[in-house]
């Protein structure tokens, strides 16, 4: 049986995946005609397949499907919500912390209400509304809450005014004049300042 | 059928646990099949068939939706089959001397010895004796020939599920078709 050429047995193989080309077919063909053992090995192979193929399909054992769903773990993919959170922990992170954050500067926001101003010599009050006089000058920042400033005379310094007006007819102010009025604004304002503070700490520990 | 599975596996990733078993059901039958033809023993075919079930539920949502399932779930099959295979093979001699073992075996021995029809009992030897010439294959040889003859699969669909290119697919099935014969012409 060995004395078949291993191309010849090569090309039998072909034959039996189907997919052997045509010369390779015809090469077969003419040699298997003079070829006693060549004969046999393609018989045994052909029914070495058929050997196989009549195997017997073997049922699966009966309460299979439920034995697998009852193993399946449970708590895996229970609901849409908690698997897309398990999934996404920096954006649970990132929308916890907007909460918190937003939730202490509206808190701040509600407590300052009040009318408040920077205490600085020669200011007048009538009211809610803060005067700088005529003549004077007054020297370093002004912050008015919830309230107007009118300034006739002279201001060294910024002047910011929260949810209030500001007012001026001959006013002389070396530094920026802010208007705050909204909510939004109010934040930018509060972050503003905040970084402001951070930084001028920083400068002072060098 | 494969857009069947596709929507019931979307159902799973949402959520319904339920619809995995329209999987199962649609699968077991083959799935279990290789298993036995490669472990050569029902209780552990059972053992691995659900475990591929199993693992294939848990990394569902790595599975690419383009593919074909049945593919996806062959593949997780084997793999536990050749590695239990593999396991098994240093305490094989160990495990022989162990009466407990060995019992799993004794008792479809005795199971198949209940007197039938000489035809029947023709027919139950053909059988033992496919699975057993089949189990004297050696692995890498044992799963092309079941998975080409036993599942009728195409050698294309067979080299995805090995996931080793069709030549080598062929080449395999090649040589277990020459080992299967030259088992047969020794008998």
């Amino acid at each position: 049986m060995s004395t078949c050429p291993e191309h010849i047995v090569q090309y039998m193989h072909e034959y039996l995946d189907g997919d052997i080309s045509r010369e390779h077919e015809q090469e077969l063909k003419a040699y298997m005609r003079d070829c006693k053992d060549c004969q046999q090995h393609m018989q045994e192979l052909t029914s070495t397949i058929a050997f196989v193929k009549s195997a017997a399909v073997i049922e699966v054992p009966p309460n299979f499907v439920e034995q697998v769903m009852q193993k399946l773990p449970k708590r895996r993919m229970r609901t849409g919500v908690q698997s897309w959170l398990r999934r996404h922990p920096f954006f649970v992170a990132a929308a916890l912390f907007c909460i918190f954050m937003s939730a202490s500067l509206f808190s701040g926001y509600k407590n300052d209400q009040e009318f408040s101003f920077t205490k600085q010599p020669n200011l007048q009050v009538e009211g809610q509304t803060v005067i700088v006089p005529e003549g004077e000058t007054v020297k370093g920042d002004i912050v008015v809450k919830n309230g107007d400033i009118i300034v006739k005379g002279a201001v060294e310094g910024d002047i910011t005014v929260i949810n209030g007006k500001y007012m001026a007819s001959t006013a002389n102010v070396t530094g920026q004049i802010d208007e705050v009025d909204e909510v939004f604004e109010w934040l930018w304002y509060k972050i503003k300042s905040s970084a402001k503070n951070a930084w001028s700490f920083i400068e002072k520990n060098e | 059928m494969d857009a069947l599975v596709n929507k019931r596996i979307k159902q799973v990733l949402k959520g319904d646990q339920q619809a995995y078993s329209d999987i199962v059901s649609l699968y077991q039958q083959q799935v279990y099949h290789v298993c036995y033809r490669m472990l050569n023993n029902r209780h552990e075919a059972e053992d691995i068939a659900q475990e591929a079930f199993i693992r294939a539920y848990t990394n569902l949502h790595t599975f690419d939706l383009k593919r074909k399932f049945s593919t996806w779930l062959f593949r997780i099959a084997t793999n536990l089959c050749i590695d239990r295979i593999r396991k098994k093979k240093p305490d094989y001699y160990l495990d022989a001397e162990i009466a407990g073992t060995d019992g799993l075996d004794m008792y479809s021995q005795i199971a198949s010895t209940n007197r039938l029809p000489d035809e029947e009992v023709e027919r139950m030897e053909l059988q033992e004796r496919i699975q057993y010439e089949i189990s004297c294959l050696p692995e890498k040889y044992r799963v092309v020939i079941i998975l080409k003859y036993m599942e009728e699969l195409p050698l294309q669909e067979i080299s995805d599920i090995l996931n080793m290119p069709l030549g080598t697919v062929k080449t395999r099935i090649h040589r277990g078709r020459e080992a299967l014969r030259k088992q047969l012409g020794n008998l």
